[in-house]
């Protein structure tokens, strides 16, 4: 690695090419060098295309990850439900893995304070990795969901979800690669409903033109970045006007400054009967709030289930990693029966988020290999093994592919 | 044969007596009810002069003229004495006189059959949907779909049969917008107790009288916890009332996870506008796609049957290659609804006739049919089943 701090860039993912980066700090900017393609700043202007070598200066400071002699400490919320048993295996896996992450874990419980520190803790942090916290039905209705609370203080603007049909586990429908990015903060979820006469509740569903515009940009430089040729808008225009309406019309406006990539719309009843009858049509889609949650149900559905898709929560400046389907999991929590795959996976994406690149694909190797033995599938896969065997099978896998501390 | 037309005459002789005096509530309500509704207001009789019903036409855009003159074909060939009133909706004009003389034919008629009618993008958003404005005038609240796989139709999952009951008039479709703040847009979801008690009670109805034994209210209540939570404590407060049918509440995100999954365990579902929206197009896409599963709104005095998925098709309109069997399917519902019974039954099995061989599969499910072949091979079915002109 190069002299100087690493930045924490949010706006540059790079899950899967395990690309290094140099990165130089002078006093007043910062240089980065990238050996991929660079994406222009603001809303799209065409590639340069000339050399792969961009230098790209951001003259605005970044919070860094926190890293202290090397380790990074990352906000771990275990959450309700299966929450606390998983994130305390990934806190296995990684001890057993030597991965240089510290977890600094802070319960949720029913009280509002506690969420507050949790996300007083992200904001030291930069980074988190976090279990569903339950909504309790019983509460008042002025009682917030904390998973939504903390998702709109931070400004985790993007939820992106990549579903892929995993080898090893039999769906009916395979070569299914979609990646799902939906707006997070704003939509069906801002929790403004007023009840003005009896019996009659109004919710307000709020689109505005710059969140839109900021998701969209997010989605199609992902594409960029990933190389995916195909942006789909997911929508209900016909019937929601002006709300939906404008939603396409921000979409509209930043596909015409990637012209490399194809972009659509589909209104959303005819996208979840296509999902399910022909997925592989689908690249990446980019969706508000309401239908990026039924999407993306239905998504992980295809490719497995729950226990399978890992999520993450990308703001400006802060991330936050999950499992896709943010499921407590509440009927089987304790049992030993949940499938760890989706929140391992989860930390593996925080390890590429933390440039920790090495250490996650080991990983993800590792899980994969043990995916791929149907006698180690969990009760969701159809399997009967336990989530403790599962565990023990990536570390073995881990174990045998790393380097021997005879030879390091 | 003999039991046959004993059958009929006897049948003809309870018609009369029924349709006078009750009308179309008691189609959908069950015998049961009768007397409490009908003390209340005037309901209209669906119109029948010399024994031919007459049903309003509506053919919509894409490829709903073409399948409704199929269907028109059809009844022409099986003698059912229905008569088509045709009322045409543009809708590029930006007027709602169209939609309007469509409505007065409807309450005329008391029942249509309806394509779906384009809602434009190019006119400006004070132009309502045409389709929603249909429903939420004629307050067809109860849009029913069952979707059940069907024999000859290959699919990934099989023994599918769950029957939809969707709110059709508030909900997300209440095209309530506004921009107080440029670049900012608030659309209004409205729930209301009168609506979500109606649509649960209607449910729960329909579940007994169909002898379902569990009814599953979708929502997300988590997040919109007065809206959903309001839907979700009336169908409680009506399940209470009707012992002998299990209650339970899903989420929407987990139903549609389960619905790709394990679709044989539900069994029927009760949910708000936006997503009997999207389950119903989930559970069309489980059964074979969206030329298949028939769809029917109904309101306390009238009932307008349509394709379940709303399309309009305008890509293949025009080419001879669309699915006629939703739309034929949705006229099997309407011939149920005007008590037409052994028509109903004639054309619904014939199109499943039809429908187990390959050959004749459209584009839609594979095949290569046409539909014009389909159409001709539902008609030959009918004739070979039906009674001979020689025996009457």
């Amino acid at each position: 690695m190069s002299p100087g701090k690493t930045i924490d860039l949010h706006l540059f993912l790079c899950c899967d090419c395990g690309r290094k980066l140099q990165v130089s700090l002078s006093p007043s900017c910062l240089f980065v060098f990238f050996d991929i393609p660079v994406v222009p700043p603001l809303f799209g202007s065409p590639l340069p295309p000339s050399t792969q070598t961009r230098l790209y200066s951001l003259c605005v400071l970044q919070p860094p990850p926190a890293k202290y002699g090397g380790r990074h400490t990352v906000t771990l919320i275990p959450g309700d439900g299966i929450g606390p048993e998983l994130s305390g295996y990934v806190q296995e896996l990684f001890r057993f893995c030597c991965v240089p992450v510290d977890f600094e874990v802070v319960n949720v419980d029913s009280a509002e304070d506690d969420i507050t520190n949790a996300i007083m803790a992200i904001r030291r942090n930069g980074v988190a990795l976090k279990g569903n916290i339950e909504t309790n039905h019983n509460l008042p209705s002025s009682y917030k969901s904390r998973n939504n609370l903390l998702r709109t203080t931070l400004d985790l603007y993007a939820n992106v979800i990549h579903c892929q049909s995993l080898p090893g586990v039999r769906t009916r429908h395979s070569n299914v690669d979609i990646l799902i990015i939906r707006e997070n903060t704003e939509g069906e979820y801002s929790s403004l409903e007023h009840e003005n006469v009896p019996g009659v509740v109004e919710c307000l569903k709020i689109i505005t033109r710059s969140k839109s515009l900021r998701i969209a940009d997010y989605a199609f430089k992902t594409a960029r970045e990933k190389g995916r040729s195909r942006v789909t808008a997911v929508h209900k225009a016909n019937i929601m006007k002006l709300g939906d309406g404008l939603f396409l019309e921000c979409c509209r406006e930043v596909a015409s400054g990637y012209p490399e990539i194809t972009f659509d719309s589909m209104i959303v009843d005819n996208t979840t009967m296509q999902l399910v009858s022909r997925p592989q049509q689908f690249d990446v889609m980019v969706m508000p709030n309401l239908y990026g949650n039924v999407v993306s149900n239905v998504c992980a559905g295809l490719v497995g289930g729950p226990g399978l898709v890992p999520g993450a929560n990308y703001g400006k400046d802060y991330a936050v990693f999950e499992t896709g389907t943010r499921n407590t999991g509440k009927s089987i929590a304790n049992c030993n029966k949940a499938n760890p795959t989706a929140m391992l996976l989860a930390s593996c994406l925080l390890l590429d988020h933390v440039k920790l690149h090495a250490y996650a694909q080991i990983i993800r190797g590792a899980i994969l290999s043990t995916l791929s033995e149907a006698q180690l599938h969990t009760a969701d896969l159809g399997g009967h093994s336990s989530t403790s065997d599962v565990v023990q099978s990536i570390m073995d896998a881990v174990q045998s592919a790393g380097p021997r501390t005879l030879s390091m | 044969m003999a039991a046959h037309s004993s059958l009929l005459s006897v049948f003809k002789i309870i018609n009369p007596r029924w349709n006078g005096r009750i009308g179309n509530t008691v189609k959908v309500f069950g015998t049961t009810f009768t007397s409490h509704r009908n003390k209340t207001s005037l309901t209209p009789p669906p119109a029948k002069y010399g024994g031919r019903h007459t049903v309003t036409l509506i053919p919509g855009d894409g490829i709903g003229p073409e399948l409704l003159s199929h269907v028109k074909e059809v009844f022409r060939f099986s003698c059912v004495p229905v008569d088509f009133e045709v009322v045409q909706v543009n809708s590029a004009m930006e007027g709602e006189d169209d939609i309007m003389n469509a409505i007065t034919a409807i309450r005329r008629n008391g029942v249509a059959l309806k394509g779906n009618i384009e809602t434009k993008h190019t006119l400006p958003p004070s132009v309502k949907s045409r389709n929603n404005v249909l429903r939420t005038t004629l307050d067809l609240y109860a849009n029913v779909m069952h979707c059940q796989s069907l024999p000859g139709v290959q699919t990934r999952h099989q023994n599918i049969d769950i029957m939809i009951i969707r709110e059709n008039t508030e909900g997300e479709y209440s095209s309530l917008e506004h921009e107080s703040v440029s670049g900012v847009v608030e659309s209004l979801k409205i729930i209301t107790r009168n609506n979500s008690l109606r649509i649960a009670d209607y449910a729960f109805r329909l579940a007994r009288e169909k002898g379902r034994r569990r009814v599953t209210a979708v929502h997300k209540a988590n997040i919109m916890k007065l809206g959903d939570g309001l839907f979700l404590q009336c169908c409680k407060e009506v399940a209470s009332g009707y012992p002998d049918i299990t209650f339970d509440s899903m989420i929407v995100d987990n139903t549609t996870m389960q619905l790709v999954s394990k679709p044989q365990q539900f069994d029927v579902m009760v949910m708000p506008n936006l997503y009997g929206n999207v389950v119903s197009n989930v559970c069309a896409g489980l059964v074979g796609g969206p030329g298949l599963v028939p769809g029917a709104n109904y309101g306390q005095d009238y009932a307008v049957f349509e394709t379940a998925t709303r399309n309009t098709g305008k890509s293949i309109a025009g080419k001879n290659i669309a699915n006629p069997t939703a739309m034929l399917l949705a006229s099997c519902m309407m011939l149920d609804h005007l008590k037409l019974y052994e028509h109903a039954s004639s054309i619904r099995n014939a199109v499943s006739i039809t429908m187990n061989e390959t050959r004749l599969h459209t584009a839609d499910l594979g095949g290569q049919g046409t539909t014009s072949e389909v159409v001709q091979s539902i008609m030959r079915v009918i004739q070979s089943k039906g009674q001979l002109t020689s025996e009457l």
